[in-house]
């Protein structure tokens, strides 16, 4: 292990640092602010660090210990990572602080889970795609299980729990599959060579690897969990796990893509095509239906990750820097609305009961909160991909790869869903816009940090939509720099 | 840069008005009069500054915007917007005074969105970027959905999905054909760019064309609209309140007329000619179906609603006659039943309010009570149905002139839409405001000083373009002759 090795990977050593110093720290003292302020710290440093680890990736990215590779992509996402780690934190204090008793550990397992997708992120290797997906699976079931009292977050971790591990193992099988077929677990020597017979393991092995990433993505046929666990999660963890843990899947799944050139054999292709086309179609279908905002934006993100996949599609047919562009651009909107979305949900829940998430709760929300409701409006639009908000930067660049890469059928697919999705976004909007329901509770006093934080993101999806310029120009220097 | 203060200084306008209310309720209402009076003169005097003689634009603006994708801010003014700027101002104007005792909910994010939706209108009539004029085109959908799901009436929530829904739907077909466009000139040229200037070359074999001029042509007779995706509009008119209304009608549907002569004829110069036939049969089809659907309408509103299709219907055969008269007569069309059709959506708020209902089978005999209404709506109903001498006269017997010599069977078809016309405008007239009165009526307050001299805004106009029409024509001349098409 060199020097810059370990300049490399320091920002994951302060993380996983700073998780250790906030377990000690937690069974000596507990305080929650105490807690939350080295949570934060950890987060903030581990996000300072990458500055120090970019002075030595070079083009191309850091190939460190044969396990990970860290390249500006990498770098990106950890950020998103990070930021979604750090709101999610500043959401969960108040949240947590009037619901449970001991709110110390659920910080402690926050930063496990963003370590872990930092190493799913940057995973090039079957070991390390496998450990940094069960470190964040397992810190995400407790999370997801953390009000422990209540009724609906254990099953949602119950059932989260039973249905991961099996995509899991199916995971575990495929790589043993491959194994077999190619002899290798790094995803750079992954090729089928011409004359191996082991064509047909090859195959079901990498079909049941796209099984078990189109669950973490929780693509259609494999989305059964989403409405459940996000309904039943607290509304900050459904956030994180909206956000974070489909974030690390999708950048596994570029490295995947990228380096083993998986989505040139037809079969593989067309299943992909499969899922994309179903997920757009059923998640907004079903979204329609949904009278639960938790539930509802559950399948809305069904079907944004199914948008997501038309840029993963064409990467042999348009120019392989678009589609790292749109790629990123993507995720980067999809984090900022997806946190602003389940942000609003929790400022807007009674501390005693469930999280407020039955439409008709948000009757009158523009004349109760004005400023929830504009950020809802605008995490709404933005979802429904309208100008003005950056959801519409986002589907803009979606809808030019799938031109630049001719994928008609695909763009078909993501006109009748976002058609059927407007119908439901507006749906929301309009009943924020109703006007106050007799009975009506006051809404709970919300705290500051929450408020700004929250505001920050709904500025963000309007400022970046308005101008995104800036967000355009870091993607594409990153873009450039990782040698894509 | 000026007409890029003036959207700015109307979208400022419009945060003022809505943070005012709360210290002064009558606020956000007076602040919006202002705000469009002082837009309309800051549009008299763009034209009274004359055009650049060399490029025919009265101003341009251009900044950079998106430099990764060549997207910039690129604003032009040439004789075409600026008389469809004009418009919108002056009915911004009339917007708010026809909306002024109406409104009572949530004052100042009641302008805050008329504001909003007239700024968005005003950049689609001058962006010469493609993917801005599609960042407009989508903008002025979301205060009008505002405007109508807030202030509307009893069936507000289904007509604003539907319209909202429309209009988005065939705008991302747009989308999708323009990206497409863009990215064939970047096959062709290495270079990524949205000006429509740099567009308006792009060679394009026949399918192709055809297919990315359908994309164009779907969302703007859409927006026009035209059978056989007009069925939102009906609805729309009718829930929305009086100033949305007059919005809708006067401003929102030119966009697509505006968008079929700026963008689908010269960018798909060869597929649309293919196309004429088809595009006039459906201009023909919507000016008869319009005609007869009014006259079997019960609701004075729902009324206006649908011979809107059927003077949108003129505009489409105006525009694919393909000669100077048939495109002046459009675009006369469009200034004119602008001011009519407005005229008419405000009787029929004011009757509302007055009323209660919309239902013509309540009315009757209004004249007695209120002659000064009587009036004007008579002078209205007469300028729609095409009376010499007054605007919507001009626009439809110069579409005819151009029609005639393309096709004369539709001609005469067309024609038989303005005999329609004359029969569904006066059984208004005498539905709502002949017979004998109702006893509703007898409390019924005529029109004061403030709605007399909207009204007199409009009758000038009208009378001005029907009896002097020259001005609009020699304004929209140079466009037409800058389009690069063969006329």
């Amino acid at each position: 292990m060199t020097l810059s090795d370990l300049w490399v990977s320091f920002p994951l050593v302060v993380l996983v640092g700073g998780t250790l110093i906030l377990m000690i720290g937690v069974s000596i003292v507990r305080t929650h602010r105490l807690a939350l302020g080295l949570t934060l710290l950890a987060l903030i440093l581990s996000l300072a660090a990458h500055d120090i680890s970019l002075d030595h990736i070079t083009e191309g990215g850091y190939e460190l210990f044969g396990l990970l590779n860290v390249s500006g992509v990498q770098v990106f996402f950890n950020a998103l990572f990070l930021l979604g780690a750090t709101v999610t934190a500043l959401f969960a204090y108040p949240y947590f602080d009037a619901r449970v008793e001991r709110c110390e550990e659920f910080y402690i397992l926050l930063l496990t889970a963003t370590a872990g997708a930092m190493v799913v992120a940057a995973a090039t290797h079957f070991a390390s795609f496998i450990l940094g997906l069960e470190i964040l699976s397992i810190s995400l079931y407790a999370m997801i299980a953390y009000p422990r009292q209540s009724h609906p977050p254990l099953e949602a971790a119950a059932k989260y729990l039973v249905l991961s591990a099996v995509a899991s193992s199916a995971i575990l099988m495929g790589m043993a599959l491959t194994y077999t077929a190619t002899g290798t677990m790094a995803f750079a020597e992954i090729t089928l060579s011409p004359e191996s017979g082991e064509r047909s393991y090859f195959l079901l092995g990498q079909a049941l690897i796209c099984v078990g990433i189109a669950f973490k993505l929780s693509l259609v046929p494999f989305h059964m969990w989403t409405p459940d666990v996000y309904q039943g999660a607290p509304a900050v963890v459904t956030g994180y796990v909206a956000t974070v843990s489909k974030g690390a899947v999708i950048a596994l799944l570029i490295t995947y893509v990228q380096s083993t050139d998986v989505l040139s054999y037809d079969g593989v292709f067309y299943a992909v095509v499969f899922v994309a086309v179903a997920s757009m179609i059923v998640g907004n279908l079903l979204a329609l239906l949904q009278t639960n905002v938790k539930r509802l934006l559950a399948y809305s993100s069904i079907a944004h990750l199914g948008y997501l996949l038309i840029a993963v599609l064409v990467v042999n047919t348009a120019r392989p820097e678009l589609v790292l562009e749109t790629i990123l651009l993507y995720v980067a909107a999809y984090f900022i609305i997806t946190l602003a979305a389940f942000g609003i949900v929790n400022l807007t829940s009674e501390h005693e009961t469930e999280d407020n998430e039955q439409l008709e709760a948000y009757a009158g929300l523009f004349w109760r909160n004005p400023l929830l409701a504009s950020i809802l409006t605008a995490v709404a639009l933005a979802l429904a991909g309208i100008p003005l908000t950056v959801g519409f930067i986002a589907k803009f660049y979606v809808f030019a790869a799938g031109v630049e890469g001719t994928a008609w059928a695909l763009i078909w697919a993501l006109l009748i869903g976002s058609a059927i999705g407007v119908f439901y976004y507006l749906r929301l909007i309009y009943t924020m816009v109703k006007e106050v329901q007799p009975g009506a509770t006051a809404l709970p006093r919300i705290g500051t940090q929450s408020v700004v934080a929250v505001t920050v993101l709904g500025l963000l999806i309007v400022v970046l939509g308005v101008y995104p310029t800036p967000m355009i120009d870091m993607v594409r220097s990153i873009v450039q720099s990782s040698g894509f | 840069m000026t007409i890029l203060y003036l959207i700015l200084f109307l979208l400022g306008a419009g945060l003022v008005a809505c943070l005012v209310e709360r210290t002064n309720a009558n606020a956000p209402r007076w602040i919006s009069l202002f705000a469009f009076i002082i837009a309309t003169i800051w549009t008299g005097a763009i034209w009274l500054g004359g055009a650049d003689p060399e490029t025919g634009f009265y101003v341009t603006g251009e900044l950079s915007w998106i430099p990764a994708l060549g997207i910039n801010v690129l604003l032009k003014v040439d004789g075409l917007s600026l008389v469809l700027i004009g418009l919108t101002t002056i009915l911004g104007v009339i917007a708010v005074v026809s909306s002024w005792s109406e409104i009572n909910v949530s004052r100042g994010f009641f302008q805050f969105n008329i504001l909003w939706v007239m700024a968005g209108v005003i950049g689609v009539f001058c962006a010469y970027d493609l993917f801005l004029f599609f960042f407009f085109w989508e903008v002025m959908l979301i205060p009008m959905y505002f405007l109508i799901a807030i202030w509307g009436h009893e069936d507000r929530s289904y007509a604003a999905m539907k319209f909202f829904l429309f209009t988005q739907v065939s705008g991302l077909l747009m989308l999708v054909a323009i990206i497409a466009l863009v990215w064939i000139n970047y096959a062709n040229t290495g270079v990524i760019t949205f000006s429509y200037d740099e567009l308006l070359n792009v060679e394009l074999s026949g399918t192709v064309g055809s297919l990315l001029m359908l994309g164009f042509f779907i969302a703007f007779i859409t927006k026009l609209p035209s059978v056989p995706v007009h069925t939102w509009l009906p609805d729309a008119h009718t829930q929305a309140p009086t100033a949305g209304s007059v919005i809708l009608a006067g401003i929102l549907l030119k966009t697509g007329g505006y968008g079929l002569i700026r963008f689908t004829v010269p960018l798909f110069e060869e597929a649309s000619r293919d196309f004429a036939f088809v595009a006039m049969l459906l201009g023909v089809i919507s000016i008869l179906y319009g005609g007869y659907m009014a006259y079997s309408q019960s609701d004075f509103k729902r009324l206006v609603a649908y011979s809107s299709i059927a003077h949108m219907g003129f505009i489409l055969v105006g525009v694919y006659a393909f000669n100077e008269l048939g495109m002046q007569g459009a675009i006369v069309t469009m200034i004119a039943h602008g001011f009519s059709t407005a005229a008419l959506f405000m009787m029929a708020g004011s009757l509302q309010e007055r009323l209660h209902t919309r239902e013509m089978s309540q009315m009757g005999g209004l004249w007695v009570k209120a002659p000064r209404m009587g009036a004007m709506t008579m002078f209205f109903v007469i300028a729609s149905v095409g009376m010499p001498g007054l605007g919507n006269f001009i626009g439809e017997f110069l579409v005819l002139l151009g029609a005639f010599k393309v096709n004369v069977p539709l001609t005469v078809l067309a024609t038989v839409g303005i005999v329609v016309a004359a029969v569904y405008g006066l059984s208004l007239m005498q539905r709502s405001f002949q017979g004998t009165p109702n006893a509703q009526v007898a409390t019924m307050q005529d029109f004061g000083f403030r709605e007399m001299s909207v009204y007199a805004i409009m009758i000038v106009a009208l009378v001005w373009i029907g009896i002097y029409p020259q001005h609009v024509l020699d304004l929209a001349q140079p466009t037409l002759d800058a389009l690069g098409i063969a006329l």
